[in-house]
């Protein structure tokens, strides 16, 4: 499949979804993703998958969990005040350490906010989306390609880790379309020794349960778990550096506004101003080593974003506030302009 | 070829998203880099709707076009806001039938088209925006007319198939009043 077709990003991660594997989709409608249940209700019926409207946010992400106790690839798909239903369920999933898909198309909030695009989820999914000391992994598409591709990838560390992924794009890039070039359906979902699929009386049970009422047992799974996110940490960290050779001030930048930050920075370029970026892909694990890196080199920081400055802070983190980090963002489903982010750009030097 | 960034406006149910997935189609079919966004939500029916076509030879930056070089609008509230943002030098095309007014700036070329009474008397109401959209092909060499059959044929749903002939003649008929 390597020709190149037109797709919305939600419509590309359904598809994306569908040649990893997963034939079992459970959603409840909401703006901006919806094109992803749309597609799964034409698809799955034709494919012997599973297409189900649950009655809830909280019964679709509880159907996932049940899926994926049996080993199967299983995703659901919201917006941001339907993530928050989910959160418990994300919780008892990372709990019982399943793998499992949500997608999160970011609208602008808190509360029912509004409708289009923003990445004000960023604290909610790097934080360990619900209660409990864990973490999911997530991904930040910039890209109708990415939003494919990042599917793939984050059905496979799921799977390879044992822990939910979530895909975190914003309300534009469910929207917009952009040539793709479909990943390779996979040829089958690997059978897993953990799973509930009935032991025909060959094997010891396999129980999937986030209930550990002795204290040292619950220390115990918390303690594997965070192991496991530390090799995760050091090894699945993904990030894309754009001119960033001669950089002065490195822009940091996600999904939609790492776009429009592209723009700027190729037109301040042209203004002699020596600028790039580190775009995170994975937002957990964060990829700190190249901005560590960075800071010995660039001036300063811009953190370009649609929320208050979430992702700001990590900056800050990673490099230890070794140098100044500004903010450019937009709120509410506002959208810096290209001019904007040049602005910001040109207050660093 | 040249670059477009398009921006292609009016009231929801025009067809106006439609025409940009035409050019995105013949955009793709061409091998070009492209984006296609629309503006999304309540105002799909009956408020305003656009969407915001590239079409380039190199990477799309940012799909949200802020100066466009092409505008497309069919109705009042879409010239009015829009007519600042077109780059000088950029291409305005107008519903005249819907538009009373003519276009403000004089460092752009103004096309007026009476698209919706062309459609009616063609008997196709429902196509102003491919009479339109004709005017667009033609005036900017955005994309190739070669290409535009099998690019309408992409975007057609198959239940609608019997309506291609009749969005090529609109096509042809807006490239031909703009000639």
């Amino acid at each position: 499949m390597s020709e190149k077709v037109l797709m919305k990003g939600n419509e590309a991660i359904a598809e994306a979804a569908i040649l990893a594997g997963c034939r079992h989709y459970f959603g409840y409608p909401i703006t901006p993703q919806t094109e992803v249940a749309a597609y799964m209700s034409k698809k799955m019926p034709k494919i012997g998958g599973t297409f189900l409207q649950a009655e809830s946010e909280i019964a679709a992400i509880n159907m996932v969990y049940g899926v994926a106790s049996t080993g199967k690839r299983a995703m659901t798909s919201s917006s941001s005040p339907g993530i928050s239903l989910k959160t418990e369920g994300i919780s008892y999933l990372a709990g019982a350490d399943l793998p499992a898909l949500i997608v999160n198309v970011q609208r602008g909030g808190p509360g029912l906010g509004g409708i289009q695009p923003s990445q004000s989820d960023y604290f909610l999914a790097t934080r360990g989306p619900g209660h409990g000391d864990f973490h999911v992994l997530v991904f930040a598409p910039s890209s109708v390609q990415e939003m494919a591709d990042l599917t793939s990838k984050a059905f496979e560390l799921a799977e390879k880790y044992r822990m939910p992924a979530m895909l975190l794009a914003d309300g534009t890039m469910g929207q917009m379309m952009e040539p793709v070039v479909l990943p390779e359906p996979i040829e089958k979902v690997e059978e897993k020794p953990w799973a509930v699929t009935g032991t025909k009386g060959e094997r010891e049970h396999n129980i999937i349960n986030s209930l550990y009422l002795k204290p040292a047992e619950l220390e115990q799974t918390n303690l594997d778990r965070f192991a496991r996110y530390k090799i995760i940490e050091e090894t699945e960290c993904m990030w894309e550096e754009f001119m960033m050779e001669d950089a002065e001030v490195c822009v940091v930048s996600t999904g939609i506004t790492a776009r429009v930050s592209r723009n700027a920075i190729v037109e301040a370029r042209k203004q002699g101003i020596k600028v790039g970026m580190i775009r995170p892909i994975t937002l957990w694990p964060f990829p700190k080593k190249p901005l560590i890196e960075a800071a010995d080199k660039v001036k300063s920081f811009i953190a370009v974003e649609l929320n208050m400055g979430q992702m700001k802070e990590d900056i800050e983190l990673a490099i230890r506030c070794k140098k100044p980090v500004a903010l450019c963002s937009r709120v509410g489903g506002m959208i810096p302009s290209p001019d904007e982010v040049l602005e910001a750009i040109k207050k660093e030097v | 070829m040249v670059n477009s960034e398009i921006i292609i406006a009016g009231f929801g149910g025009q067809g106006l998203l439609f025409s940009g997935k035409v050019l995105a189609y013949a955009g793709l079919l061409e091998g070009r880099e492209l984006s296609w966004l629309p503006s999304y939500g309540p105002e799909m029916r009956g408020g305003t709707a656009n969407c915001n076509v590239i079409l380039s030879d190199t990477p799309v930056g940012s799909p949200i076009v802020q100066h466009p070089n092409v505008l497309m609008v069919m109705n009042l509230p879409s010239l009015d806001k829009y007519e600042a943002d077109v780059v000088t030098g950029g291409k305005i095309f107008v519903d005249s039938t819907l538009i009373a007014r003519k276009v403000e700036r004089t460092d752009v070329e103004a096309y007026y088209v009476p698209a919706t009474q062309m459609a009616n008397e063609m008997g196709f109401p429902g196509l102003a925006n491919m009479i339109l959209l004709g005017a667009v092909i033609k005036k900017t060499g955005c994309i190739s007319e070669e290409g535009l059959p099998a690019a309408l044929k992409k975007v057609i749903p198959a239940r609608k198939a019997d309506l291609f002939d009749a969005n090529m003649a609109a096509i042809k008929a807006g490239a031909e009043y703009v000639g």
